[in-house]
């Protein structure tokens, strides 16, 4: 709960409490999903508390075993191209076999990865090895930035392949930097603000590379790191690089934010055969109050029928590392996602977040309901 | 300090996951939505009527105080736990058992959200009146402890004229019912009234059966500006004089406006002198004929404007500005005296007078707004306590306060209940004997003092 969060940090910051390791735990039930935010009159920021608290605790006890894999991975250059980057982070996030013993299992009551979990397949070939770092387009079109994220580049391919599609059809030119990395979510939701920081100067000099109109994110996550944690957090620590910080915010927008300025308007479908497709709100696409394009988009699709689900704006319960810690929790407020897109009568729920994807997935594999989970971009470029 | 020996039994009786001594656990049951803070020594979440039970007989053989709780969004105090004891939590016992369309009765589990009663009733066509502005996370058991209000009271009552029934266990562990399903009944005392209000003091309710009502066919809701604080005033009195009960009639003045200027969604002009937010229900065509009714009758008052919401999410955005205005009041000052006064309907521009009078006699900022409609406003006199001689400034304006709400017939708390926030003025308002018999009355439940000690009845 936000109010007993912000509670006991404020008795750590006066010394009622001490930070210890149940400080820790309570801190680490947090999925960052912000809806606290949104509700409260006084503005409070309750995620940026807790991702405060999470900083000094890590500090202060060292950074918990995941997160230290974590940190090692991605802060070695380069690793978007090598396999480290699976074996290490992505790897605990969905593979089955759990490193250890049942053993281990018992001594830590929070292992990596619960043996529940279903994960999906990883990519042949990583996104960015398809491409160039430039595929170009009509001169007097858009040029377009494209940070791809780790998710789609690794696990969800197709979401890249789509978002370069509907561009190149609409003349855009698209760059997709090879310097870019990891957005930093990952390790700043573990408190690791070191990683975090080189992370973001990494971004900043790669999306600064070269000149175009717009960054375009496809990830929910992602996007909120670089509209919203690039310069609120940065702004703080390196006043130096607040404005450039800012600009790339005001450029970033996501996927079907720019294709709705682009005048992006979906083909029409010959066959007669309609799908009903339902539409979760990410909770970092929701915050930043992206939840009127992606319905519009869809309304306007003629193969398709828009069902609205209960509770579209709720939670999925992934909440990035948030699911390593605390699976049963992630996938009990998972539960009620699952259930809302059960009773929505859709064959295909839709998002804009491959993490959303894969905890939805998981969800409804859990439950054996058969219905396809798609990035929202897979629609419009068909 | 709580002994390891009552810890263990408490684990007997409600499983080990469910007690928590824990410091960062103890913490977060410290406090309420008042500023007070008192850390209980334990914390127990019990599953049904029988381990209250069990609780509350060992409680009241060790002479170990005990303070229920829902979802601690209270007002006064009167869940925390002043001197140390067991914090008794009512969230596990959240289930909704029954919807009755036949008898139109619910049944339902104390630790119940009220929002998410009304969501299923609504479903079938039904209809639970009872709105406080925490309704969205309080409890509906803390609603009958506190006998809840909110904006609908003016037309449809408070939470005690939807209470039919309860199960109640008695600080010495007995479990007894009051009441029942049906719509009458007069055999004894009527203990479901009592137990309604009695602030968590009297026992410990673990089933609810409330009394549903159609829901209306449709609402409109409308705001209404002036440009002074009297021209609204004096339109909440002229609307009841009119003959029209609106389901709501809020009234906000011009710094709870400012408060919650900077929401997105208000849609009430920062520079209004007050506002009244008005909605009726009903058949449709009575709807339809009491907007303009009211509108007639409140044009000639300083009205600036007037405006019906066009759908459900316009009035929904009305009202969530309404119900931000409360928690938003800190940007006024950081703190809040909160009081809760009620006066007859007719003399709400009178008090509202008489409470200008005393924010410019102690010039001291003063945020008025609430349920005008039946006469209960919520007059928060903000303060920053670091400031030296404030916090006495506004000792006595609250003394005046209360005076002028008792010389103009009224009460000191509408809805909020006494607690432990209110406890030093209720001398003001009610007679020694008048104690003395409510004290007898809490003397027969709980000889030795251990159910909610320290709230209403000031040491």
């Amino acid at each position: 709960m936000a109010r007993g969060k912000v509670a006991i940090a404020r008795a750590v910051l006066s010394g009622g409490i001490e930070l210890d390791d149940r400080t820790y735990a309570d801190m680490s039930r947090c999925l960052l999903c912000g809806s606290c935010v949104e509700k409260c009159p006084n503005d409070v920021p309750t995620d940026r508390i807790v991702m405060a608290a999470r900083e000094v605790l890590a500090r202060k006890r060292g950074l918990s075993s995941f997160h230290t894999a974590v940190r090692h991975v991605l802060k070695n250059r380069g690793l978007m191209k090598t396999g480290a980057f699976l074996a290490a982070v992505l790897h605990p996030l969905f593979l089955r076999k759990v490193p250890g013993t049942s053993g281990l299992r018992l001594r830590f009551p929070i292992p990596f990865v619960s043996r529940k979990r279903h994960f999906p397949k990883i990519a042949a070939k990583p996104f960015m090895d398809r491409y160039p770092e430039v595929v170009p387009g009509e001169p007097d079109k858009p040029r377009i930035v494209f940070f791809v994220g780790c998710m789609t580049n690794f696990v969800y391919p197709e979401i890249g392949e789509s978002a370069l599609r509907i561009l190149r059809k609409l003349g855009c030119t698209v760059i997709i930097p090879k310097g870019q990395q990891c957005c930093g979510f990952p390790a700043i939701s573990g408190g690791d603000r070191q990683t975090f920081d080189k992370l973001a100067d990494s971004n900043i000099a790669a999306l600064e590379k070269y000149r175009a109109d717009f960054i375009m994110t496809g990830c929910a996550s992602c996007g909120s790191a670089l509209k919203e944690f690039y310069p609120a957090m940065l702004g703080e620590s390196k006043p130096g690089l607040a404005e450039r910080f800012q600009a790339l915010a005001g450029k970033t927008l996501d996927a079907v934010v720019l294709l709705q300025r682009l005048g992006f308007k979906p083909e029409k479908v010959q066959s007669g055969m309609k799908s009903v497709v339902t539409y979760h709100d990410p909770c970092h696409l929701r915050r930043r109050k992206v939840t009127g394009e992606p319905r519009e988009l869809l309304r306007s699709l003629p193969g398709a029928v828009f069902a609205e689900m209960e509770n579209a704006d709720s939670c999925c319960g992934l909440g990035g590392t948030f699911s390593v810690y605390h699976y049963g929790t992630s996938m009990a407020i998972n539960s009620r996602k699952t259930r809302s897109i059960a009773r929505s009568g859709a064959d295909i729920v839709l998002t804009g977040c491959p993490g959303c994807m894969m905890q939805i997935s998981d969800g409804l594999m859990r439950e054996g309901i058969r219905k396809k989970v798609r990035h929202i971009l897979e629609i419009l470029s068909e | 300090m709580i002994e390891p020996r009552i810890i263990a039994i408490l684990e007997s009786i409600v499983g080990k996951e469910n007690v928590a001594t824990e410091k960062q656990d103890v913490f977060c049951y410290s406090y309420d939505a008042t500023q007070m803070e008192y850390l209980p020594d334990a914390v127990v979440y019990p599953a049904n009527a029988r381990e209250v039970s069990l609780i509350l007989k060992m409680a009241n053989a060790e002479n170990i105080p005990v303070f229920p709780r829902g979802a601690g969004s209270g007002f006064s105090g009167g869940s925390l736990p002043k001197g140390g004891g067991i914090v008794l939590v009512t969230t596990r016992m959240d289930k909704i058992v029954r919807i009755d369309t036949e008898n139109l009765v619910a049944v339902v589990e104390p630790g119940v959200v009220t929002f998410q009663l009304q969501q299923e009733v609504e479903k079938l066509g039904l209809f639970y009146p009872p709105d406080p502005a925490s309704m969205r996370f309080s409890t509906l058991g803390g609603n009958v402890a506190e006998c809840a209000g909110g904006p609908r009271a003016v037309k449809y009552g408070v939470t005690r004229e939807y209470v039919l029934g309860l199960e109640v266990v008695l600080p010495n562990g007995d479990i007894i019912r009051t009441g029942g399903e049906t719509m009458k009944g007069v055999v004894g005392y009527d203990l479901t009234r009592l137990i309604c209000g009695s602030e968590g003091t009297l026992g410990i309710i673990t089933s609810i059966i409330v009394k549903l009502l159609p829901l209306p066919e449709t609402k409109k809701t409308m705001l209404a500006v002036f440009s002074t604080i009297e021209g609204a005033a004096r339109a909440v009195s002229a609307i009841i004089r009119g003959r029209i009960i609106p389901s709501t009639l809020e009234f906000m003045d011009h710094t709870a406006i400012q408060c919650v200027a900077t929401h997105s969604h208000s849609m009430i002009p920062e520079t209004a002198g007050a506002a009244l937010i008005i909605e009726v229900d009903g058949d449709s065509d009575l709807v339809e004929k009491q907007v303009s009714s009211i509108r007639e009758i409140i044009q000639p008052l300083d009205l600036l404007s007037f405006a019906a919401a066009k759908d459900d999410v316009e009035a929904e955005q009305l009202w969530e500005t309404r119900r931000k205005v409360s928690p938003s009041l800190r940007r006024v000052n950081p703190h809040k005296i909160n009081e809760d006064i009620v006066v007859p309907r007719s003399r709400v521009p009178e008090i509202i007078r008489r409470i200008s009078a005393i924010h410019e006699k102690y010039s001291i900022p003063i945020v008025n707004f609430g349920h005008a409609g039946d006469g209960n406003i919520h007059v928060n006199i903000m303060i920053d306590k670091d400031i030296p001689g404030e916090e006495e400034k506004a000792e006595k304006a609250v003394r005046e306060l209360v005076e002028a709400t008792l010389e103009l017939g009224g009460s000191i708390s509408g809805e909020h209940g006494v607690g432990l926030s209110k406890a030093p003025y209720i001398t003001m308002e009610l007679r020694p004997a008048e104690i003395a018999v409510m004290k007898a009355v809490k003397h027969a439940f709980d000889p030795n003092n251990i159910l909610n000690p320290g709230k209403i009845f000031p040491d």
